[in-house]
């Protein structure tokens, strides 16, 4: 079943304007087009899941065929066609890992050329430094690879596993740890919860699961970097984190995708749960194939993430910089329900040309003191449209709730769109909300000014969205933003002039 | 003495860092600039002065190269190179530096980061070793401290929430960082208190007042002109220079007004 794809190589030579438009020459094996029980069955046999596991997914699939697609955003979506594509692509099988030597010579390349920060890339390469004591103590990144279905290589896990950490692709936790898996997949977003988040459910190929015990912080960052590869491949990530009590975890997820004619479906679902004093911060930067000038192509990114801050002072931290995919469909957000638990939300959300991007959060508040934050950062150029969408709900027990909600939009051009649709939903009166919204060009003002100074156009661009996005770049990670800076330029080259 | 002579004179020594020629220009089809001619030579200060709508700023928007600022005739070379076929960031790296009158604010950015990347560009374009954080901090710093600039203020981000006058001094810090070849100051006095005004008058002459260095002072009043001492002063009329001088024709302006330049155009 394995599959040398010539067109898609063919394709890729031709590659234009996207940098990281390349495809990997690597073997794949594919699970039968289309989607039905048997393919539900095929995945679930090709993980070697157990029984339970299996009988979750069909649930989920029976579910999901009673469905239909949400169409609230403010978003035009083709119509897609699910039996026409593969649920299932796996580089060719090696049967366990035993050390990153073993993992095929090409799928490093691909992570070369997604330039994936010189720390990681070491620890890919396989780079065992020895620790020199006058060196300054290097920040340490663990790195779970997905090379498009399946974890190809855990990094750093010894380390890891002697602090008590559980980080493993999903599957090896459903066959290593099922009743930690059984125990939360599914609680924070249940399965039924909605139409892309249930085929997920059925369909989901791989992903990463994080437990951090009580009272333990994480020793070093979590990073997963997927990267969707086979043509007409759907990618179904499952995240589920699990932060005990008093536990500290910081996540990196970062992704890019190689250019494609044909739509590509990712429909990921990633649930968080933070119980007592636990606090966990996700960041993404999200850099997937937006299509081409003309709107053709592109990845179609309907994402469900969601936190359940379940224990007192618990606090989970959204940080996302999406500039990728030609649809954004995703809505991190927080289910505030310990007492005096804390959600905070940044976004920088970048469409060009014809993308489109309806995205921002949820804070449910339901616990007594609980604190929200939400700023986001909207930054429109070509002809696309970039909605920014939230929900702050206080419930009717929840006293002494604190929201503050922040959304600016940037203009570069005059046909592109900013939109905000702000839901706010009270039913405690000791409730705080604050919501400001702005919106603004670019002004030949600052352009002249940085360009006098010595900066070219786009540079001058790249600055000042940069100084705009600011507040949300700071809650990176240092590698990450630093990365993201460079991303916002990139993905604004040609929007200038 | 005859000023044409001497400028003639000093053109001919073939050493003009800035040969303005016949220079028209226009703003949204409007015709400012009406045939400028002005040569400014390396170690020179020149003022250019000249009632509200004269052209003062079309002429430093010009040879800076703002778009909307087109030249329709006349020639303009920068140390012997063709000024107006070069992008506005070209010209910065040149050496040609332009301070606004009204300096312009970039939120989230802070001044050091803003001025790093663009001293950066410019050195890079030269072919030059691009500074490392320390250098261009410890650069940064020693500016601001000759300028009365609060070192704090550098990493605050540009000009936002700065007075009149802290934008002021601030757009000299930049002057003293970038160190430019040539420095075209719009109206660099306008707004200033007496202390900022004689900063800026200060930072003018310690940054610029080099033999290889030289300004062109675009500026309304005379004041600035008792700290800077101009080498010549021109005045500029309905888009063209009418008179040229020496630093007495400044203290004549004062005195006189520009009513009588006006009247003897409109005559």
């Amino acid at each position: 079943m394995s599959v040398r794809n010539e067109e898609a190589l063919a394709a890729a030579e031709k590659l234009s304007t996207y940098e990281w438009g390349f495809t990997s020459d690597i073997e794949q094996e594919f699970a039968p087009k289309g989607l039905n029980e048997d393919t539900v069955r095929f995945i679930s046999a090709k993980k070697g899941e157990p029984e339970w596991m299996l009988d979750w997914r069909l649930k989920a699939f029976r579910r999901w065929l009673t469905m239909t697609p949400p169409d609230w955003a403010k978003l035009n979506v083709p119509p897609i066609d699910y039996q026409d594509a593969y649920y299932y692509a796996a580089p060719k099988a090696k049967p366990k890992l035993g050390s990153l030597d073993e993992v095929d010579p090409e799928i490093l390349r691909t992570y070369e050329k997604l330039g994936i920060p010189i720390a990681e890339q070491k620890l890919l390469a396989g780079v065992v430094e020895e620790a020199d004591p006058d060196a300054p103590p290097q920040r340490k990144v663990a790195v779970d690879a997905v090379f498009d279905s399946v974890s190809v290589a855990t990094t750093f896990r010894e380390e890891l596993k002697k602090a008590g950490v559980i980080f493993l692709s999903i599957s090896e936790a459903i066959r290593e740890y099922p009743e930690l898996v059984k125990k939360w997949l599914g609680k924070v977003v249940p399965q039924h919860d909605n139409y892309f988040a249930t085929l997920n459910s059925a369909v989901f190929s791989d992903g990463t699961f994080v437990y951090i015990p009580e009272g333990v912080r994480c020793p070093m960052e979590l990073s997963t970097y997927f990267r969707i590869n086979a043509e007409n491949t759907g990618q179904f990530e499952r995240t589920l984190i699990v932060a005990d009590k008093g536990a500290y975890v910081s996540y990196l997820e970062g992704c890019t995708a190689p250019q494609r004619d044909e739509n590509q479906l990712h429909a990921a679902v990633v649930e968080l749960v933070a119980l007592d004093d636990a606090e966990i911060k996700y960041s993404t930067v999200q850099n997937w194939y937006p299509g081409d000038a003309e709107g053709k192509g592109g990845i179609y990114n309907f994402v469900t993430k969601r936190a359940l801050c379940q224990g007192r002072n618990s606090k989970v931290s959204w940080t996302q910089v999406e500039t990728g995919s030609a649809i954004t469909w995703k809505y991190p957000s927080c289910v505030l329900a310990g007492e005096n638990s804390v959600g905070e939300f940044y976004s920088v959300a970048v469409t060009t040309n014809h993308q489109q991007a309806d995205t921002g959060t949820k804070m449910i508040h339901l616990g007594k003191g609980s604190r929200s934050t939400i700023v986001s950062k909207g930054i429109s150029a070509g002809q696309s449209n970039n909605t920014y969408r939230g929900l702050v709900k206080v419930g009717p027990t929840a006293e002494g709730v604190r929201n503050f909600t922040q959304c600016d939009s940037l203009l570069l051009g005059d046909k592109c769109g900013a939109h905000t649709v702000p839901y706010i939903e009270v039913r405690n009166p000791s409730a705080q909300i604050e919501h400001e919204a702005t919106t603004s060009k670019i002004s030949d003002d600052q352009l002249f000014y940085a360009m006098q100074r010595g900066l070219d156009a786009e540079e001058s661009v790249a600055l000042i969205v940069n100084g705009f996005a600011r507040e949300v770049l700071q809650q990176l990670p240092m590698e990450f933003a630093v990365e993201a800076q460079k991303l916002l330029g990139i993905s604004l080259e040609g929007s200038v002039g | 003495m005859c000023f044409d002579c001497a400028q003639h004179e000093r053109i001919w020594n073939g050493n003009v860092m800035l040969k303005i020629e016949n220079l028209h220009a226009e703003v949204d089809g409007k015709a400012i600039l009406k045939g400028i001619t002005l040569s400014i030579n390396p170690g020179e200060i020149h003022a250019i002065m000249g009632p509200n709508g004269a052209g003062k700023s079309t002429t430093a928007y010009v040879l800076g190269g703002r778009p909307g600022y087109d030249v329709t005739e006349g020639s303009a070379t920068f140390d012997g190179k063709d000024l107006f076929e070069m992008e506005p960031h070209e010209r910065a790296a040149a050496g040609l530096f332009l301070g606004f009158q009204y300096p312009v604010e970039i939120p989230g950015v802070s001044n050091l980061q803003f001025l790093r990347t663009a001293l950066n560009a410019q050195r890079k374009a030269r072919g030059e070793a691009e500074l490392s954080g320390g250098e261009f901090i410890k650069l940064a710093r020693k500016e601001a401290d000759a300028l009365g600039l609060d070192p704090e203020m550098l990493k605050r981000p540009v000009n936002v929430g700065f007075s009149g006058g802290e934008k002021k001094r601030n757009e000299m810090v930049q002057m003293g960082i970038i160190a430019p070849k040539l420095a075209i100051l719009d109206e660099t006095d306008s707004g200033l208190d007496i202390d900022a005004l004689k900063a800026v008058g200060h930072g003018i002459n310690t940054i610029m007042r080099r033999p290889d260095r030289a300004v062109l002072l675009i500026t309304h009043y005379q004041r600035l002109l008792d700290y800077v001492k101009p080498d010549f002063v021109h005045v500029l009329a309905a888009g063209r220079i009418v008179r040229t001088g020496g630093p007495e024709l400044a203290h004549e302006l004062e005195r006189e007004g520009y009513g009588q330049i006006t009247d003897e155009l409109a005559a």
